[in-house]
Order: C-alpha cells, then structure tokens, then sequence
C-alpha cells in the first residue's frame, strides 16, 4: 500500500495506540494534527486524553511523559523540531537515559521521543540541525533514524513496542515523500537495510542522505559502477556486521550524513571498520559550519547525490 | 493543641520516624568521616526531619514520591529499609539499586519511591508526569494513588519548578507539590538569589492551592498534610506545601558551612531542632524520659546494626556494571 513518510508514521502509532490502551502521545498542537499533519485525525479517534496537547514547554514535555513512563503508560513524545528538544536536554540524558540504571534496573522508560530533524526549506540555523550522533553517545538510548515510508512504518511500530527510550528522528524534508508499504514486514531495530546491492563500494548512510546516494547508486549503475547502499535506519545498535559483511567484499567505503562531518557518526562507522580490516574510506558531511536561510547559502552545506556519486568514483580509482 | 485529646500514639510514631532520620544521617557521616566507607558526597537533612514524618505517614505504600539529592529521610519515612539504603551509600550488592545509584539515586519502587535526583529540581517535571500517568491510568483501569513530588528551595529558581507546576495545573493532577525551604541555595543564601516573594507566592500563581506551615513541627506539618492528602485523593488536583525548615548541617556531609553566620545554626538547633520540639511535646503529653531515651537508642541500634550490615556486605559483582543500561544494543552484548 502507498503512504507518504507522514501517513506511515501515522498509521503505525494509531495501530498501537489501538492494541495497547497505554500508548499516548504528547507535544504541542498534536490535537490539530501536529505540525507537519503526522498525527492529522488521531485526536478524532483517541481523544484529548490520548493525543494530548500540550503548553509550549518541551522540559516538562519531556520531564512529566518520562514520570507517566515509569508508572506504566507509554508515552510518544513530540518535540516539533529536533532544534527545540534541546531545550529538554536534562530530562532526556540525565533522567531518561540513565534511570534504569542508576535505580538498579527497578524502571523503565518505554518512551518514543519523536525529533523532526533536518534541512527543510530556508529554516535556518535554529529548525534544520542534524544531531543524531549526540544522542548515538549516550548510553541508554535507542537513535532511529527512519529513510522510508516503509521504515516509517515498521520502524514506529517497532518503537512503541520496545522497552527502551527510543530518540526518534523523523527527517522533515521527506514528510510527502512516498512509498510501498508492507504493514508485515518486520526488520528489526538494529538490523540495517541494503537499500541497493553492488560491489565495488559501499556507501553507509541514514536518513535522507541515505536516499541521496541511493540516486547516486542509481546514477553511477549506467557506469558500471556498483554501488552498494547500506540504510543503518538505526544509529545505536547499528548493524555492524552488514557494514563490515559489505566492505569486506568491497574494500571501499562512504558514509555520508548531512549532519556535520566534525564528531559525526560517520567517524565511528569508518574507525570501527579500519580497525578491524584494511579499507580505503572516506567521510562525507556537512562542513563544521552554521545552516543559513538564504538557499543558495544553506545549499553551501549540504551533501549532495552528486557529491555522493563523485567521492564514489573517486574512491574506486 | 488540648493535651486531652492528644493523639499520643501518633505524636509517638512521627518522634520514632525523626529519630530514625536523624540515626541514619549522623550514622552515614560516621560512616563517611571516620572510616572513609561512603564514598561519594551525601546532602544530609538533619533538622529537616519533621515534614516526611508529619507528611509521609499520611500515604499508602503504593502512592508515588520524588525526591531529591536531600532524600534520605523522605524515603526512609516512605518506608524504605535502612539497611538497602545503607548499602547502597556505600556502594554494595543488596543496595536500593544494586550499589549503581549511591545516595543522590536512590530508588525504592516497592514503597512507590521513584527516585532521588542528583539534578535540582528536575524531580518536579517527573512528579507530575507520575501524577499524570496515574490519571490515564485510573481511566484505563482504575487508579486512586496520589503523587508527592518534593524538592528545596534552590529549586524555585530552575524552570522545571515553572513547567511542573503549570504541567499539574493545566492537566489537573493528583500531586501534591512539597517545597521543603531549608533557606540554603547549596551553600548560597536562598533570599539572596530569589526574586520576588518566593515559594508559595509563585505556587498561587498559577491558580495551584498552597499552604504554608512551620517544617519543623510535626504536629502542625501531620494535622496540615492529613487534610491536604486526604482532599487530593479526593479532587485528584494539585496543592502545593511550603514548609519552612532549617539545614543543621551543610550543603554536603564534608561542607562546614562557614558562609553561615557565626551563631545561626546553633541558634536555630536551640530554638527549633524538630525532634527536641517533638519531645517536649511528648513529655508535656506524659511521655517518660526513659519513654524517650528508649526511642533515641531503638534508632541509633537500628543503624548502627544497618551500618555494620553494610560493612560487610560484599561489593557488587563486577558483570553487574553493564545490567540494566539498555535492551537494545546493551553494552553487554555489543562491541563499542
């Protein structure tokens, strides 16, 4: 079945919300359908109570779904955009991330924290950032980073369902984005998706970068090149051994981000492997810079399919 | 109060409650200073013992508390074991969480403690989450429980005390909202960095019922509570409590609080200790000094026995270090 990136999401929550009574979502002006229409006719359906508003007021967001956790329900918190959960920053790392733990495993925070993220159309510096690879560091947390409608599906469903608190970064720049959806299927969180198959070198990617070199894949196949695409869809677990399975048959590897390239995950990916195998590879994100309004300037700073494509023909010299 | 109808069972309990408090906070800075044994900082509430033992014998085992990095004697009057807690200050298997949390991060959910907070004020979102989770619930499955949420008066000035408070009122929560005013910021005066006319002033403001009383008398503390429990399991809506208090000790075990001025602390034990208060009203109520004296020594064995359990107790196991991080990619499993 076709949905939009929106739909899907949509649809995974209120079929979870539908099986478990304890399934709520909370955030600002979910009851009018959320900002980007991802929770459009939910309120109709669950109620004020379920699909709550909330004041503008992301600590106590954050702060009072993670009390609502521990005593048993089973919050979905919106954060609007990823920019303003920052401002929820305690909550989410000194309290949700580490309260299993430091109570000696006595509570849980089955949570789902929802963070639009991502380069949208002359945002500017405070509604476009990508920082996945801050949450991918601190222990305790789930990081989905969700490329597909049929990820956008399964991979919510997936999430509501899992005992730990799950950073949720849906990408903005694909809400209308379309796709097939296969409500069975079932790819675990934590396993990475080959999005395209070849294998001269593999390009690992997340989010809407990852169909970014998708296109390129697509576009260097007429030069006879083989691209394979490896979608981690989750940063933490992140499927080690697809990547190291990959580039063991090619010897090359990409991972492009359009988060900053500075501390970004992309690091981690190419250490771990050049720790374990002789590689050639290569890091491709954002330059350690600011995100600007003007187009022409916020274009400055993204990766590109063509980038993509380039630094794969160059790497396969 | 009419000494004819003193309630002298109850005035007995909440002096055995204090005493207890105060054991097991001057025990674990024995512990601390002389043999070195609790390890990391510990926020006593020495002084501050009346507001648990007048408040928490109000609540049933399954109601909710919050507290923070100044809780043992909220969990102890919760009716926590002193000895997990003991173990877990000093960082030993049985401990509340295992020897993972130490002091600032204990936990007892079987007495519906959720938890210390090495963060302030943090605990005041939490709270009326808990409180809001109990509201969904009761529409689920039924749920009367109530939630106390406490914290100092350092913790008016971080904006949790705003969104808790506003949280709890807007969504109409069955949380009672305690600010114990121990008038110390950590070691900086509280009025000196508060603006305007404080706890219960910025509490009214947001339309949240708020009642003042004298922290350090239990009996006021336990008549007032008694009523604002009792309404709330009722209403299942928000009050709020400022009771005023004093921090005998300083800010951590090791603060010897020389920012004080000279004489107020002293001045302030012989004006208002709230177990001497507690005595005194027990006596006047026909309580015997050996009466008395018998309830000090029962707390001192008490945690003193704890402590020697503590002491001999074994340090977790080592495997026990990646437990209860995560499920998904837990660092027992994974390769980092």
């Amino acid at each position: 079945m076709k949905m939009t990136y929106a739909e899907a999401a949509r649809e995974a929550l209120a079929e979870a919300m539908r099986e478990d009574p304890t399934v709520w979502a909370v955030g600002e002006d979910l009851g009018r359908g959320g900002v980007f229409g991802q929770y459009k006719g939910l309120r109709e359906e669950f109620g004020e109570d379920r699909i709550s508003d909330a004041p503008i007021s992301e600590a106590g967001i954050m702060g009072a779904a993670f009390g609502a956790a521990m005593v048993g329900t089973r919050p979905v918190v919106e954060m609007r955009f990823a920019d303003f959960a920052l401002c929820a920053t305690d909550e989410l790392v000194n309290q949700i991330a580490k309260a299993r733990f430091m109570f000696g495993g006595q509570s849980r925070a089955p949570m789902v924290i929802r963070k639009p993220m991502g380069l949208w159309r002359s945002s500017a510096a405070q509604h476009s950032q990508s920082l996945e690879s801050w949450y991918a560091h601190i222990p305790g947390l789930v990081v989905a980073c969700p490329s597909t409608p049929q990820d956008n599906y399964s991979m919510m469903k997936q999430a509501v369902a899992c005992d730990d608190p799950v950073v949720y970064l849906e990408h903005k720049d694909i809400w209308l984005s379309e796709g097939q959806v296969d409500r069975a299927e079932n790819l675990p969180l934590g396993k990475a998706r080959i999005r395209r198959e070849g294998g001269d070198v593999t390009v690992v990617s997340w989010s809407q970068a990852c169909n970014l070199a998708v296109e390129a894949a697509d576009a260097l196949k007429s030069d006879g090149l083989g691209v394979e695409v490896i979608d981690l869809r989750t940063l933490w677990p992140w499927d080690k051994d697809a990547v190291m399975e990959s580039v063991g048959r090619t010897g090359r590897l990409i991972v492009a981000h359009e988060s900053v390239q500075v501390g970004g995950f992309g690091a981690e990916v190419v250490a771990y492997v050049a720790e374990r195998m002789a590689v050639k590879a290569r890091r491709l994100g954002a330059p350690r810079s600011l995100i600007a309004y003007a187009p022409n300037l916020e274009n400055q700073v993204r990766v590109t399919a063509d980038m993509i494509a380039d630094a794969a023909r160059e790497i396969c010299q | 109060m009419s000494q004819t109808n003193y309630d002298l069972a109850r005035g007995r309990e909440m002096l055995e409650c204090m005493e207890r408090i105060r054991a097991f906070e001057l025990t674990a800075k024995r512990a601390a200073v002389d043999e070195q044994l609790v390890l990391g900082a510990i926020h006593l509430s020495v002084g501050q013992e009346a507001i648990p033992a007048g408040l928490m014998r109000h609540l049933r085992t399954d109601d909710l508390l919050l507290s923070t990095h100044r809780g043992h004697g909220h969990t102890l009057a919760k009716g926590a074991p002193a000895e997990a807690m003991m173990k877990e200050l000093l960082g030993r298997e049985g401990g509340s969480c295992g020897g993972k949390g130490g002091s600032m991060h204990i936990a007892d959910f079987g007495v519906g403690m959720l938890g210390a907070n090495g963060v302030v004020a943090a605990n005041i979102t939490i709270g009326a989450g808990a409180a809001h989770g109990i509201k969904l619930l009761d529409k689920i499955r039924g749920d009367d429980r109530i939630c106390v949420d406490v914290f100092g008066d350092g913790a008016i000035n971080r904006g949790p005390f705003l969104e808790g408070l506003n949280w709890a009122g807007v969504f109409d929560l069955p949380v009672l909202f305690v600010c114990e005013d121990n008038r110390y910021s950590a070691t900086t005066k509280t009025s000196d960095m508060t603006a305007g006319d404080g706890a219960a002033a910025r509490a009214r403001s947001f339309g949240i019922v708020t009642h003042e009383v004298d922290g350090n008398d239990a009996e006021a503390v336990t008549d007032l509570t008694a009523q604002i429990v009792a309404r709330i399991r009722e209403t299942r809506r928000p009050e709020f409590l400022h009771a005023k208090t004093y921090r005998l000790d300083g800010h951590t075990y090791f603060d010897p609080a020389a920012y004080r001025p000279a004489g107020e602390a002293e001045a302030e034990a012989q004006r208002s200790d709230p177990i001497m208060r507690q005595r005194s009203v027990l006596a006047a109520a026909g309580m015997s000094q050996d009466e008395l004296t018998a309830i000090h020594d029962a707390a001192q064995a008490e945690m003193a026995a704890a402590l020697d359990e503590a002491r001999s107790a074994p340090w977790p196991d080592d495997a026990t270090v990646f437990d209860d991080v995560q499920d998904l990619g837990s660092p027992a499993r994974e390769a980092f």
